[in-house]
């Protein structure tokens, strides 16, 4: 019923879509938003990965007087409380941050992808579970958690993205779920099974890929949050002192606040931005790939 | 299912996640490189091995992990939580003096969260090319993609620095320690409103989006049409009808933040010195108090599962139909 309601609405407005890749790029595309945000993203990376080779300072070093204001004696963003060069630190702080991001992400969805896929795969016993094992990530107070665990087993980039990872991803493993238990009663997937394919071989191959457009959204926007996160954690001073990141330059000007803002709300204003980006590609991505919702 | 029935099972499976927290805690603890031994004699500026011993077999550290463990559970039992050697005082008493702080920030910044949400919500859905529909879209984007330090820091750096209006921070001034209730009360309640509004800013952009979007659903509903068509007034459709409805999805999503609203507490505490379990947690952390710490998680995740309990009775009580299930 869906597929008819789209086709129709496709050919009103006479777009000519070949497969269903290339007809989510048009509907992505048609949504302003999205590519403004996917735009700004592009941006940010190209700051923090590129940004260092044609400004390259260490962000480590002191190199003027500390707490100089943005723009001032040629310092674009100004220093911090060690004097050191603010725009250094936000560019391979921003390396940093969205590669804990995506990692964390990664571990997130690993983790809710195979539960929620075996949970709503097997049905019964196991379901039941492993939706169990799920409802108990979703008490335990997640920050707190990861506090907890990053402290005791020291605070290195694998602990921080780990401990992300591992408080998060309860919302991915619920969205799996839902979608293989409503593909895994389809016609193809009967097809499939009669074809004596295993099952591991139906779960990944044959109903994962259908099932992906809601958790690839819900993935996108997992990105998001785990830069929250990590900022949190670096911003209560858990994080990896030998590295630097938006949080974690946060976190250690957050002392002289009232004699230098900008130094905090500057890369806070960088987390924000990223964020904002990863979640308006989500909302452009959810509009392409659930053509129904956007009637609304 | 009667009433009592359910509550029974459902506290009956909380009691059994609450035990499940506490073993996974307890084992993380357990394995994590240093104990409280290694702790103790890092405060002392050293100790040799044998004080080491000493102090493990004080502790029941020399203990077998399964022994240990039946003894943490069976004395949490009795809502003993060990001795922090921190703070020199029992972890229970120490958590409880500054469970009252947390609890007054997280239920001020969700009924505000809530109210202004549902009310901006409702406003949005009735008028979708107005004003406020377009804010509510700018506040749901701001409000998930803003750190909520951040927020914090900006609302101390503007009503702190720029213009002093709040304090910067702490829950009550010093000198009011021995003043009347009333005016403690007062003095508390100006503390309480940066890091208040700081808090419900995350979830105030979350339940205005919610409220919009179930209220849009409700309106597209039959029965709306219904009463429509009978001739009721707009006001009495939206009030009674449609908002009454949309509350469900609304009730959920809060039951199922709370976790979220706690994490979120943590850090506000942290930003405005708030004294309450978050700013602990921290110290307790730093200081490798482990009983506080274990102590801490083992509270808050008995609140989030007693929200959860609350929140599920509560759906029940607004939906019939998920009675009937």
């Amino acid at each position: 019923m869906t597929d008819t309601a789209h086709t129709t609405e496709l050919k009103d407005e006479n777009v000519v879509a070949t497969s269903p890749w290339r007809e989510m790029a048009t509907m992505f595309v048609r949504n302003y938003a999205a590519v403004a945000g996917l735009v700004l993203l592009t941006l940010i990376i190209l700051f923090a990965f590129v940004g260092p080779l044609i400004h390259p300072v260490d962000p480590f070093e002191m190199v003027w007087a500390p707490f100089t204001t943005p723009m001032q004696d040629g310092f674009i963003l100004g220093t911090d409380y060690l004097g050191r060069d603010i725009l250094a630190a936000m560019m391979v702080g921003g390396q940093v941050s969205m590669a804990i991001g995506l990692s964390a992400a990664l571990v997130s969805v690993t983790i809710g992808v195979s539960v929620g896929a075996f949970a709503g795969y097997y049905g019964g016993l196991i379901e039941e579970l492993l939706m169990r094992f799920t409802e108990f990530f979703q008490v335990l107070p997640t920050l707190l958690f990861s506090m907890v665990i990053v402290a005791l087993f020291g605070a290195s980039l694998l602990t921080v993205t780990l401990a992300i990872g591992v408080v998060s991803w309860t919302a991915v493993a619920r969205v799996t779920r839902s979608e293989f238990l409503r593909i895994r009663e389809m016609e193809y997937v009967a097809a499939a099974r009669s074809g004596s394919a295993r099952d591991l071989y139906l779960i990944f191959n044959v109903i994962l890929p259908n099932a992906l457009p809601p958790i690839v959204v819900q993935a996108n926007l997992m990105v998001g949050s785990a830069i929250l996160f990590e900022a949190a954690l670096s911003f209560l001073g858990l994080s990896d002192p030998n590295v630097i990141s938006w949080g974690q330059v946060i976190g250690s000007n957050r002392p002289y606040i009232l004699d230098a803002g900008f130094a905090v709300a500057i890369p806070g204003f960088a987390i924000f931005l990223t964020v904002l980006a990863i979640s308006l590609v989500g909302d452009g991505l959810n509009d392409a790939l659930n053509p129904k919702l956007r009637q609304r | 299912m009667g009433f009592g029935q359910i509550l029974a099972k459902r506290v009956g499976y909380g009691l059994v996640l609450l035990i499940a927290v506490v073993v996974l805690n307890f084992t993380l603890i357990t394995i994590a490189p240093g104990d409280v031994a290694d702790a103790i004699a890092g405060d002392m500026g050293g100790a040799d091995a044998s004080v080491l011993v000493e102090i493990r077999q004080r502790y029941g550290l020399d203990q077998p992990f399964m022994s240990q463990l039946w003894r943490y559970l069976s004395s949490v039992a009795v809502m003993d939580l060990g001795y922090s050697y921190f703070y020199n005082t029992s972890v229970t008493e120490l958590i409880l003096q500054r469970l009252p702080a947390t609890l007054l920030l997280i239920f001020s910044s969700q009924i505000l969260a809530i109210s202004v949400g549902v009310l901006l919500g409702v406003m949005a859905a009735r008028k979708p090319n107005s004003l406020v529909n377009l804010c509510v879209t700018f506040l749901s984007l701001f409000g998930f993609a803003a750190p909520v330090f951040w927020t914090g820091i900006l609302l101390i750096i503007l009503f702190v620095s720029v213009h002093p209006v709040f304090p910067v921070g702490g829950m009550m001034n010093a000198a009011l320690i021995d003043a009347s209730f009333f005016e403690q009360s007062i003095n508390i309640a100006y503390h309480l409103v940066l890091p208040m509004v700081t808090l419900a800013s995350i979830y105030l952009a979350l339940y205005s989006r919610l409220t919009r979007a179930s209220m849009q659903e409700v309106l597209g509903s039959d029965y709306i049409r219904t009463a429509r068509a009978k001739g009721l007034r707009e006001n009495k459709v939206f009030y009674k009808h449609a908002l009454k409805n949309s509350l469900g999805p609304l009730v959920t999503v809060a039951g199922l933040q709370f976790s979220a609203v706690m994490s979120g507490a943590v850090v506000v505490e942290a930003v405005f010195n708030w004294p309450g379990l978050g700013t602990l947690a921290l110290q307790a952390i730093l200081a490798r108090d482990t009983p506080t710490i274990m102590g801490i998680l083992f509270f808050s995740s008995l609140v989030v599962i007693v929200v959860n309990i609350f929140t599920d009775l509560v759906l029940r009580m607004i939906d019939p139909r998920i009675r009937a299930e």
